[in-house]
């Protein structure tokens, strides 16, 4: 795999083995759904990473672990290169959630309906910027808004949830993550809720914050064609773990997982032409209990003897394009779909 | 023969070959609120030939959600149908009564919903609920429906073993199939389905879209398919009809939209989904948000956030022109609003 | 299958074009002010609020109304009623008039005073152990849950047993701890129904404890429900503080609703012909229950929109379906046609 310790000097971000089980079923069933399993990912400075996969993929677990919302049940965090195991103190648990924060998906959903809108951004900057008055701090907030397109800002400060947009509402949503200048922020599916003629503007913003304002992202998704729009990189996630990963083109271009294929033959393109031939249902694995193979050996049409005994590891196929695919690993040409 | 029946043949319904299936003159639908009252729908009107794909689409408030509750005259309280009508293999469904629309329900007429989840029953197995439907409908015989149930979940691809299954034991997608498997138990003339793929991914949506073309094919009902991803229905339908504030935008044959767009918005629609083939541009979507209907603009509903607007669009509410066989609402349409202009 | 033309039904019901989530937007005062919109435009709950209206001026201004001395035993004893005795007299030659309208004071008092504590008490519980959870929420709902199981009035009666003479703080006391915990149920299964969205969720990201996260993002959006609780708890709280003293609890000596009920018994008022001496404390009881209840009304329709009634057009023109219940009923008519 591609060093990861070595990406363009010490990553932003970068996980080792990060895994995360959550214990299902009664009392006495000790079923294991592993939703994230050795998942070794990096992100750079000023760069957009898309987390790419369906549901089941890990993909949202990946974000609540980096969010720390859950820990890890093994496999470590390394921001900035130290551990997130080593943050114990308030201060410094204070600085990382200031430095990583979190876009939710729901625009309804992830802001208080019972205040005004300037709460949020205003709470953030009294919890994490604690030197600065109240004066600066209503400057800041309007300064924000701003950024993120919410002009006037004093005018849209004021109004209730409510009273905005959904595309307004999740620009709200990175203002306040704006607000605690943050190194990376963590977008759980931002545009997915919104009507499709608001996505862009949304997309467009984070490309924005990258240039602009420096910010990383993590881009989770599961919109390979948005996520082609907006980021650098792309990793696909299957099953819990990374099945492809690699600069966004040369993913697209030349997938090297089966999976990346079916799921780029599944997009609808309305100038390809019409095949009828969906062999695949679409149906997302559930994995519980796995036993060791290639997670896809059940749907993919090149699986052989090998996939089902042994689990691939990711390793790097070209410069900074990694599959997790035995058959690729081998030399073979995969055209899977 | 039931009486719910019996009326309608004396009320002029039947099924001649030739004649539309479906014929919706000047449909308009208005919510009664305090603020003012909403026009949701704003005198709709097309035909469904039988066995023809329309896939009907536009984005969250357009009233594409709203036209279909009221074709299938299933509007409540402050929503009311205000003027037009809806013809159904030649009656009006607007003036049945309840009886007469039931007996046309599910077996002429079904519908599937937005998330299958909501809609079945939690503590029935699927075999369960296929069984009070076809009772809901006249038919009692055990075997019969034992019968039926198993085939129409053998043609959405179904183990029939999951007859006795509960809705949570299936996966999303399988549910959405038996539901779309129960609206088929009586094989209807029309099927309206109101974005049935949206809670599902990717995968598991084209292999649901292919299905649903299939079994069109195989039986021969009409399909009214809502949408707000207009991708999605390009491949299918045979005509699109692009809804934007109540009122249609742009109705046509389906490649020809896709590859002449004649409204300024089926054009700002169709630029807004980024594309995984060809080189990446940059995209602008369409800026603003739709308009609010209780205090709507005075002229063309769009012009706030139209690329093209001219002073002329302001003054007057467009009415629809028929350009090239396409029906649009728009002024400027007549000089041919193309893709990149 | 019936089930998805009322999911039809109620979807189109519910997509009323710029309508806001039920019971969210607006802080306190704008709670308490749609509180009192909602209060004037229903008529029972108008009838409540004007009903606890005089009953408050009673309890503030007894003297403007009832020129006796309720207690003073000068006058002739067991007179029926006439100008000079409104009610006529008890056994002991008291005004019962005057007692009537002293006796509000102390009766309103355990009302309000034991209901505002005992929703105090249902907050902390079932707030807590609906958003903190694990182990908090095994102790905490434990004990509510012991308390709501085991017969109130018994119990009340066995602790007020074998107490000292607890005079009305004793018997407050006691009611709150008895009858806080149907509230603390409600309370919980809400905020657990709150707990999962999303900007509880996106507050915790940004770092805010746990204690603000329930005090200021959970509270506020529950005014409606807290309200509505502190009114079950009174008229719970009203009938019970009445029993209690009628079997001869708290203090005697005191004049209330309940004690002019103990010496109607202990003087066989009814039996003796000296109805109104029972009459009037009971009817006065039932009023005081019965206003509370009314004004709860304003609140069933805030927090279940369900219920709330939609103005209809007149002269409608054509045949609408007016609801998912009537939609079933005529479906499964069809069953026997």
């Amino acid at each position: 795999m591609t060093d990861l310790s070595q990406v363009a000097g010490q990553p932003l971000l970068r996980t080792d083995g990060l895994t995360r089980h959550f214990r299902i079923g009664g009392g006495l069933q000790r079923k294991s759904l592993h939703a994230v399993d050795d998942v070794s990912l990096a992100i750079g400075d000023r760069e957009i990473v898309a987390l790419a996969g369906e549901s089941g993929s890990g993909k949202s677990t990946i974000a609540r672990l980096l969010a720390r919302i859950y820990q890890p049940t093994s496999g470590e965090i390394y921001f900035q290169g130290k551990p997130l195991s080593s943050v114990r103190s308030r201060a410094d648990e204070l600085r990382y959630r200031s430095d990583v924060p979190m876009v939710f998906q729901d625009p309804f959903g992830s802001i208080n309906p019972v205040f005004r809108v300037s709460h949020g951004v205003l709470r953030s900057l009294k919890l994490h910027r604690p030197e600065l008055s109240a004066a600066e701090r209503a400057a800041e907030a309007r300064r924000v808004f701003e950024i993120v397109g919410l002009s006037p800002a004093a005018e849209v400060l004021n109004r209730y949830p409510h009273e905005l947009s959904g595309g307004q509402r999740q620009r709200v949503g990175f203002a306040q993550a704006l607000a605690m200048r943050p190194k990376l922020i963590l977008a759980d599916e931002p545009v997915s809720m919104l009507d499709v003629s608001i996505r862009i503007g949304l997309l467009n913003l984070m490309k924005q914050l990258r240039d602009e304002q420096g910010v990383s992202i993590l881009y989770i998704t599961h919109d390979i064609a948005s996520a082609r729009y907006v980021a650098d990189r792309l990793i696909v996630m299957y099953a819990g773990q990374i099945a492809e990963s690699g600069p966004v083109e040369d993913v697209l271009a030349a997938p090297r997982h089966p999976y990346t294929q079916l799921l780029l033959s599944a997009v609808p393109d309305p100038k390809a032409e019409l095949t009828l031939d969906a062999a695949d249902r679409g149906e997302p694995p559930r994995v519980i209990n796995p036993l060791p193979g290639c997670r896809f050996r059940f749907r993919c049409p090149l699986a052989m003897t090998d996939c089902h005994n042994q689990t691939p590891k990711l390793l790097e196929l070209s410069p900074g394009h990694d599959a997790a695919c035995l058959v690729a690993q081998s030399g073979a040409e995969v055209k899977a779909f | 023969m039931r009486t719910g029946q019996a009326e309608l043949l004396d009320a002029g319904w039947g099924q001649q070959p030739g004649r539309p299936v479906l014929e919706v003159r000047d449909l308009s639908v208005c919510y009664r609120a305090k603020r003012g009252n909403v026009l949701a729908v704003d005198d709709v009107s097309f035909d469904l030939a039988r066995g023809e794909f329309l896939g009907i689409v536009g984005e969250s408030g357009c009233g594409k959600s709203t036209l279909l509750f009221g074709i299938a005259q299933l509007l409540s309280p402050p929503a009311e149908i205000t003027g037009g009508s809806v013809r159904f293999e030649g009656a009006n469904l607007i003036d049945l009564t309840e009886s007469q629309l039931a007996s046309l329900r599910w077996k002429k007429l079904s519908l599937v919903m937005q998330s299958a989840m909501n809609a079945l029953n939690p503590v029935k197995t699927i075999g369960a609920q296929f069984t009070d439907a076809m009772r809901a409908h006249g038919v009692t015989a055990r075997q019969e429906i034992a019968d039926r149930s198993a085939e129409v979940l053998r043609m959405v691809g179904i183990d029939p073993e999951h007859l006795r299954s509960y809705p949570h034991q299936l996966s999303g997608g399988m549910r959405q199939r038996s539901m779309i498997a129960m609206a088929l138990l009586f094989t209807p003339d029309l099927v309206i389905m109101d974005e049935p793929t949206s809670a599902l991914d990717v995968v598991a949506q084209r292999s649901l879209m292919v299905q649903i073309k299939e079994l069109q094919q195989q039986l021969g009902f009409a399909v009214i398919f809502v949408t707000h991803d207009m991708s999605l229905v390009s491949h299918f339908s045979d005509r699109l009809m692009v809804m934007y504030a109540g009122q249609v935008a742009e109705l046509g044959a389906t490649r020809e939209v896709f590859d002449n767009p004649r409204h300024p918005y089926s054009s700002g629609l169709l630029e807004a989904f980024p594309s995984i083939r060809g080189p990446k541009v940059d995209l602008t979507g369409i800026p603003g948000s739709p308009p609010d209907l209780a205090r709507p603009p005075e002229g063309c509903l769009f012009a706030p956030r139209c690329p093209m607007v001219t002073d002329q669009c302001r003054q007057r509410p467009v009415e629809l022109v028929s350009v090239d066989g396409v029906q649009v609402r728009c002024i400027l349409a007549g000089n041919g609003v193309t893709r990149g202009d | 299958m019936a089930m998805i033309f009322e999911a039809a039904a109620a979807q189109s019901a519910g997509q009323l074009p710029g309508s806001t989530e039920p019971g969210s937007g607006g802080n306190a005062s704008q709670a308490i002010g749609r509180m009192w919109k909602a209060i004037r435009s229903n008529g029972k709950a108008l009838a409540g609020a004007i009903l606890l209206a005089i009953f408050t001026l009673l309890a503030i201004f007894p003297w403007a109304i009832a020129k006796d001395n309720p207690s003073a035993e000068i006058y002739k004893a067991s007179l029926g009623p006439s100008t000079a005795h409104l009610f006529g007299t008890t056994s002991y030659g008291q005004d019962l008039f005057a007692q009537a309208v002293w006796g509000t004071r102390e009766t309103l008092i355990i009302a309000v005073v034991s209901g505002v504590l005992s929703t105090f008490l249902s907050v902390i519980m079932g707030l807590a152990a609906g958003y903190l959870g694990g182990a908090w929420d095994s102790v905490l709902n434990f004990i509510t849950d012991v308390l709501l199981v085991v017969p109130t009035f018994p119990l009340l009666i066995i602790i007020v047993a074998y107490l000292p003479k607890v005079g009305v703080p004793g018997l407050i006391l006691v009611l709150v701890v008895t009858g806080y915990s149907y509230g603390a149920r409600q309370l919980r299964a809400q905020t657990l129904s709150v707990r999962s969205r999303d900007y509880l969720e996106a507050a915790r990201v940004r770092g805010e404890r746990r204690f603000y996260v329930i005090m200021v993002e959970i509270i506020p959006s529950m005014t409606s429900l807290i309200v509505a609780t502190f009114l079950g708890t009174a008229v719970y709280n009203v009938l019970a503080a009445a029993g209690l003293q009628f079997l001869g609890f708290g203090d005697p000596s005191s004049v209330s609703w309940g004690t002019m009920l103990y010496w109607a018994e202990n003087n066989e008022a009814l039996q003796t012909g000296q109805y109104l001496w029972a009459i009037v404390p009971g009817a006065l009881i039932a009023l005081l229950g019965a206003a509370f209840v009314l004004v709860n009304y304003a609140f069933d329709e805030i927090s279940n929109p369900a219920l709330a009634r939609v103005p209809l057009s007149r002269g409608r023109r054509l045949n609408p379906v007016t609801n998912p219940i009537s939609i079933y009923r005529r479906l499964s008519a069809n069953r026997s046609s």
